[in-house]
């Protein structure tokens, strides 16, 4: 048996494995149910400063190649965030990543100090979700500058809780935004966010599926950019990151390692294999580095920069 | 499961069941079992999960009481009218030999679909409504040789007065039922579960939550205690499980997550 523990940003995993945020993450106990099904961590669905409705159904269609989700962020505010978050420390002892979002920038400090209160392990910020585009402002996510300000903002609230960035894939150029983002104060990032939006539309009918028409690209078919965006960033910065995209097996996630990253986000996968995809992920890297000689699985961490 | 894509069905015909339910014949097949739910879409109006009320591998039937937004707009459909398909989704139900059947509201037309694939077994099928024009499914329940039909009604039109869990209380008490199955109001499967716990046999249970995905992705009709998403852990679940979530009978969550009391 390898060592399958990880330390990111000085939190201790003891293991890589971690539910993205959007999946599952609604309540307290399903995040414990996940951390019960093997996850060394959780991340939590985003947190609004307020009550923020979602999209009309369908949010969320899937084919074997691809996901496509337009769920909206839906959120009940920071006091349902609180008692969640607290039911999940009383069941498990994993670490919490809080995500954090916002419609304009005093919506992230707002959130940022409600959820100080709530003791998460790391804060993730989300800058980047494309299906609220109309609200988030496309600009937040692709620039440089307002990537910098809202990390800057929220460090400054945070004090020395570890801060993280998740990084859209729909931008110019992902590694200077990376940049300037670890440049404004944030300890490392998560790439890669659902790609596009993309569109499926029913041809019978004749309307796009999702009521939102257009969703966030997820699945199998998004790892091959997960894979080179990790490495990418790996390359220029060697900052901590969580890689996550189209992750459904052990060898994904280690393949996800090697490009860079030190945890592996895993979401869509749960429709894929299973809820209990996470242990089965955590078994399949322990046979792979059992088979390989891999005593520590920290030592895979950028393995193909060497 | 190879995807979660809608597929257009048409509607074959409109059954009216009763002064609120309508049955939906489709003519297409999901292959769904009893017990499972299918989720519906009107396009440019929302998707909303329904159980299945029957499904013989040709068409799909759906009994659907026209009481909110989404339904209302299904009553409005017409022969010829297309909606989008898509699962089947969720668990089954188990079969028994001596079963008891408790359905409230729409909760006779899942029940009734799994009575008449359950020929083996010997059925005690209690329906219960608020009055005589709301009950559902009894003309096709009493048309099944392998069942006996109990009916109760709270102002007493037809069949005995009162709640249908003290008919099932009586049907209990008779002795020999293996397992107790309901759909339906969860204050009314709530009862009828402690019921099967007191005397000590077997329940299947079918949780409803706020489901969106309808497939353990989404997480909004997660339960807690044991956390699991209802679309894919259940929506039939055992006594065992059921007793599990802490929230049964006592509150369920809105679209945001936030707990609503029963």
């Amino acid at each position: 048996m390898a060592d399958l523990s990880v330390e990111f940003c000085g939190v201790k995993f003891k293991n890589p494995i971690v539910l993205a945020s959007g999946i599952l993450g609604v309540t307290g106990d399903s995040m414990a149910q996940v951390v019960r099904n093997g996850a060394g961590g959780v991340t939590t669905k985003s947190l609004w400063p307020h009550e923020h409705l979602g999209h009309a159904n369908p949010t969320i269609i899937s084919t074997q190649n691809w996901m496509l989700n337009a769920v909206g962020i839906p959120d009940g505010g920071p006091e349902k965030a609180a008692e969640e978050i607290a039911r999940y420390r009383k069941a498990v002892s994993a670490p919490l990543i809080a995500n954090i979002v916002g419609g304009v920038m005093d919506d992230y400090e707002a959130i940022a100090r409600a959820v100080v209160l709530m003791n998460p392990d790391i804060i993730e910020i989300n800058i980047s979700c494309p299906n609220v585009e109309d609200e988030l402002g496309k600009p937040m996510a692709c620039s440089i500058s307002k990537s910098a300000e809202v990390t800057r903002r929220v460090r400054s609230i945070v004090g020395q809780i570890p801060l993280i960035v998740k990084l859209s894939p729909n931008v110019e150029n992902i590694v200077s935004i990376a940049k300037s983002v670890m440049d404004a104060g944030a300890d490392g990032v998560t790439a890669i966010n659902t790609v596009g939006p993309g569109m499926a539309i029913d041809i019978d009918s004749a309307q796009p599926i999702l009521a939102n028409k257009s969703g966030g690209l997820s699945g199998p078919a998004i790892k091959p950019l997960a894979v080179k965006y990790v490495y990418d960033i790996y390359k220029n910065l060697k900052c901590p990151i969580v890689g996550t995209g189209g992750v459904l097996t052990g060898r994904d996630a280690i393949e996800m390692m090697m490009a860079g990253a030190t945890l592996v986000g895993v979401g869509s996968a749960v429709w894929y294999r299973g809820q209990d995809v996470f242990g089965k992920i955590v078994a399949e890297m322990d046979e792979w580095c059992d088979a390989n000689g891999v005593k520590k699985i920290q030592d895979l961490i950028g393995k193909v920069h060497a | 499961m190879l995807d979660t894509i809608p597929r257009m069905a048409r509607v074959k015909a409109i059954l009216q069941e009763n002064e609120i339910v309508k049955t939906f014949v489709l003519d297409i097949t999901v292959g769904a079992e009893p017990g499972q739910f299918v989720n519906v879409w009107i396009p440019r109006v929302d998707e909303k999960p329904f159980s299945v009320a029957y499904d013989d591998g040709h068409e799909l039937h759906l009994a659907i009481a026209a009481v909110g937004d989404f339904s209302r707009k299904m009553h409005d459909l017409k022969v010829g009218d297309k909606v989008g398909i898509r699962g089947p989704f969720g668990s089954k139900f188990k079969v028994a030999k001596r079963m008891a059947f408790l359905g409230g509201g729409y909760g006779a037309a899942p029940l009734y679909f799994f009575a008449k694939s359950a020929k083996d077994s010997q059925i005690d099928f209690i329906v219960g409504a608020r009055s005589k024009n709301y009950l559902l499914y009894t003309d096709r329940i009493s048309k099944l040789e392998n069942v006996t039909l109990h009916i109760a009604t709270d102002d007493g039109s037809v069949g005995s007065k009162g709640y249908n869990t003290e008919v099932l209380k009586t049907v209990l008490a008779s002795g020999g039922i293996d397992c107790v199955y309901t759909v339906g109001p969860e204050i009314m499967m709530y009862k009828a579960a402690m019921m099967a716990k007191e005397a000590g046999i077997d329940a299947q249970i079918s949780m409803e939550r706020y489901m969106k995905c309808g497939f353990g992705v989404c997480g909004n009709c997660c339960v807690d205690g044991s956390g699991v998403p209802t679309c894919v852990a259940g929506p039939v679940m055992d006594l065992a499980e059921v007793l599990k979530i802490e929230d049964f009978g006592k509150y369920h969550r809105n679209n945001l997550g936030k707990k609503i009391n029963f």
